[in-house]
């Protein structure tokens, strides 16, 4: 296990490494010259004297090799040193720590929700195989795997937002100031980051269980006059459940992407709205420190889904 | 049950016309498939045919007629510049299908040269080319999207671009893992033994073996990519105004949302649609084509 655990963690530093390459060289792509990375495209490098610019440059080490860059950067991150927004005139760090916070409340909590719903009801159309139930389900994971979420975000928004009146249509309350209000606030959005998992879930869920079903230790615990409930949740449970919980890592890039698009929809101040702002007021210095956190976080995850993995599947250790 | 009996399509066994029959058999079986396929046949048609079936100019609207509401002569209204939604709706087919086949092109042939160079040779070159797609498939792909979109700047083409290098990596998977499993298959050594080259294994034996999981990746894989266009669409990123493009119509529709909402909700229902007639198809190809890939893609 030790040896495992060595090995996957080795393979995540050396793909975390390779994403700040990605990162780091691919905002060098950018044409012109690479002070428009600090200063933005509009600070109007064209007028300045070639003196302004050597002293800026020099300010900026990119009169540095590119390597050293590299590495000046990547020392810098470590030390929580982002660097600074051109457009928020403020470090990346804090505003990144500001942000944060409302990303991972309704992330979590479209997690938490999402897996849990999802494997019920993967567990009750696999238990209810061809009845009603099954269809509802088959037609649950198709809608939420096909459903653009920016777009069920605007029918819940016109529907329980400006029809009903029931939600507040946009904005976000800190739980810490007000809980109820806060949770009223993030039902919609949470809801549209958990569609996709929920349905990717319930749809392996599904057909593992089915796949266990047809076990023959399964089908010894029926003959052995073993109860529904004790099957269940004893014999066919623990075994299909491990296809699942690879899918947990996928779960977390998906919520991390479909943030982008909900917080744009409801208005939420959170990483994703920050990103895409910089994007269009081309803030590199935040895109790029946005990008590469998020990322790395989907990577630790998928680290720990990996050793969970190994750990209770010792199958996948000597793999 | 008894799925598990047809026969992968692409087998150089002499009985060829009975699996191609098998095949379509199988695949057009069941309802959801034909569904799928309707709706598909739905949006070529829209793409290609769209000058004659538009009832107005996509383009430039009437001012007078700004924000009608459903009529006969709109059929869904139009937007704040008097564009008619439906004949938008049909020009955006073709930035779907622009879109989704381009990129699709684009990822397929390079996550395949690559997964056949990283599975056939192996090694040290498995090694490399893996971690760097390890290392993309870290990214999720809105966020690999937007950073490239922030570089290249906004765009079909960089939306391409994007969208291609986000995808590259699923079709390299798959690719390596097959020909790294036919790699030791007994013919294959054989191959070797009768003295045939690197290449002509590689494309007598591997890729043929390797195209029905393709096909069924790619066709999944579009569904995946024109739900990722719509939402960059809709947040700026995408086709520029005037073109037409269903995802920035649900976001120029936003604003009219409580008076005007099917500005809103027909674009966006015409991509589920095709999201959905994607996925379809592709599960229907996937049982039709190797039940055994069930799960693996």
């Amino acid at each position: 296990m030790t040896a495992y655990i060595i090995r996957r963690l080795f393979m995540a530093v050396i793909i975390i490494i390779l994403v700040t390459l990605i990162v780091f060289f691919s905002i060098r792509l950018l044409p012109g010259d690479p002070l428009i990375i600090f200063l933005g495209k509009n600070a109007g490098l064209e007028q300045m004297s070639d003196e302004t610019l050597e002293r800026l440059r020099h300010e900026y080490g990119l009169d540095k090799p590119v390597m050293v860059q590299y590495f000046s950067w990547i020392s810098g991150v470590f030390r929580g040193d982002l660097g600074r927004s051109i457009t928020y005139r403020d470090n990346v760090g804090t505003l990144l720590k500001e942000r944060f916070p409302v990303t991972i409340h309704i992330g979590l909590v479209a997690f938490i929700l999402g897996n849990v719903l999802g494997i019920m009801l993967g567990i009750i159309a696999a238990l209810r195989r061809g009845t009603w139930i099954d269809s509802l389900a088959t037609l649950v994971s198709y809608i939420g795997i096909t459903i653009p979420v920016f777009w069920l975000g605007l029918l819940m928004m016109y529907v329980f937002g400006l029809k009903l009146g029931w939600l507040p249509i946009t904005g976000y309350v800190s739980p810490f100031k007000d809980f109820w209000e806060s949770t009223r606030s993030i039902i919609m959005p949470v809801i549209c980051e958990m569609i996709t998992g929920l349905a990717v879930i319930a749809r392996q869920t599904r057909s593992s269980m089915l796949e266990v079903s047809r076990q023959d230790y399964i089908r010894t615990a029926w003959a052995k006059g073993l109860k529904e409930r004790y099957i269940v949740l004893r014999h066919m449970l623990k075994n299909s459940l491990i296809p699942v919980i690879t899918l947990l890592g996928i779960g977390i890039g998906i919520i991390f992407g479909g943030s982008v698009l909900v917080e744009t929809v409801f208005a939420i101040p959170g990483v994703g709205r920050l990103l895409v702002t910089a994007v269009f007021q081309q803030d590199y210095v935040v895109v790029q420190s946005g990008v590469l956190v998020i990322s790395s976080i989907v990577i630790l995850s998928n680290l720990l889904v990996d050793i969970s993995y190994g750990w209770l599947d010792p199958r996948i250790r000597y793999g | 049950m008894e799925k598990e009996q047809v026969a992968p399509v692409f087998s150089e066994a002499p009985t060829h016309v009975s699996e191609w029959r098998r095949f379509l058999r199988v695949f057009l079986q069941r309802k959801l498939v034909i569904f799928g396929l309707t709706i598909l046949l739905i949006l070529i048609i829209c793409a290609i045919f769209a000058p004659w079936l538009a009832p107005h100019d996509p383009y430039r609207g009437n001012l007078r007629d700004a924000l009608a509401q459903p009529s006969l002569k709109y059929l869904l209204g139009t937007d704040i510049q008097g564009r008619d939604t439906l004949s938008r709706l049909i020009y955006g087919a073709r930035t779907v299908m622009l879109v989704g086949f381009v990129t699709v092109g684009i990822a397929a042939s390079v996550g395949i040269i690559l997964g056949i160079t990283a599975g056939y040779y192996g090694g040290i070159t498995n090694l490399i080319i893996m971690r760097i797609m390890d290392a993309l498939m870290g990214f999720p792909m809105l966020l690999l999207a937007l950073l490239i979109a922030a570089v290249l700047g906004s765009g079909i083409q960089n939306v391409i671009i994007a969208l291609s290098v986000a995808t590259l990596p699923g079709y390299c998977r798959v690719v390596c893992g097959m020909t790294l499993a036919i790699r030791e298959d007994d013919y294959i050594l054989a191959q070797r033994a009768l003295g045939s080259s690197d290449l002509r294994i590689i494309f007598r034996h591997v890729m043929p073996n390797s195209l029905p999981p393709m096909i069924v990746l790619i066709t999944l894989q579009l569904g995946s990519i024109i739900l990722a266009e719509a939402g960059l669409s809709f947040l700026g990123i995408g086709i520029k105004p005037p073109g037409a493009a269903w995802g920035s119509m649900v976001a120029d529709g936003y604003a009219y949302l409580l008076t005007h909402p099917v500005l809103s909700f027909a674009p966006g229902f015409a991509i589920m649609m095709v999201v959905l007639a994607f996925n379809l198809v592709g599960d229907g190809l996937r049982d039709a084509l190797d039940p055994r890939l069930r799960g693996l893609l």
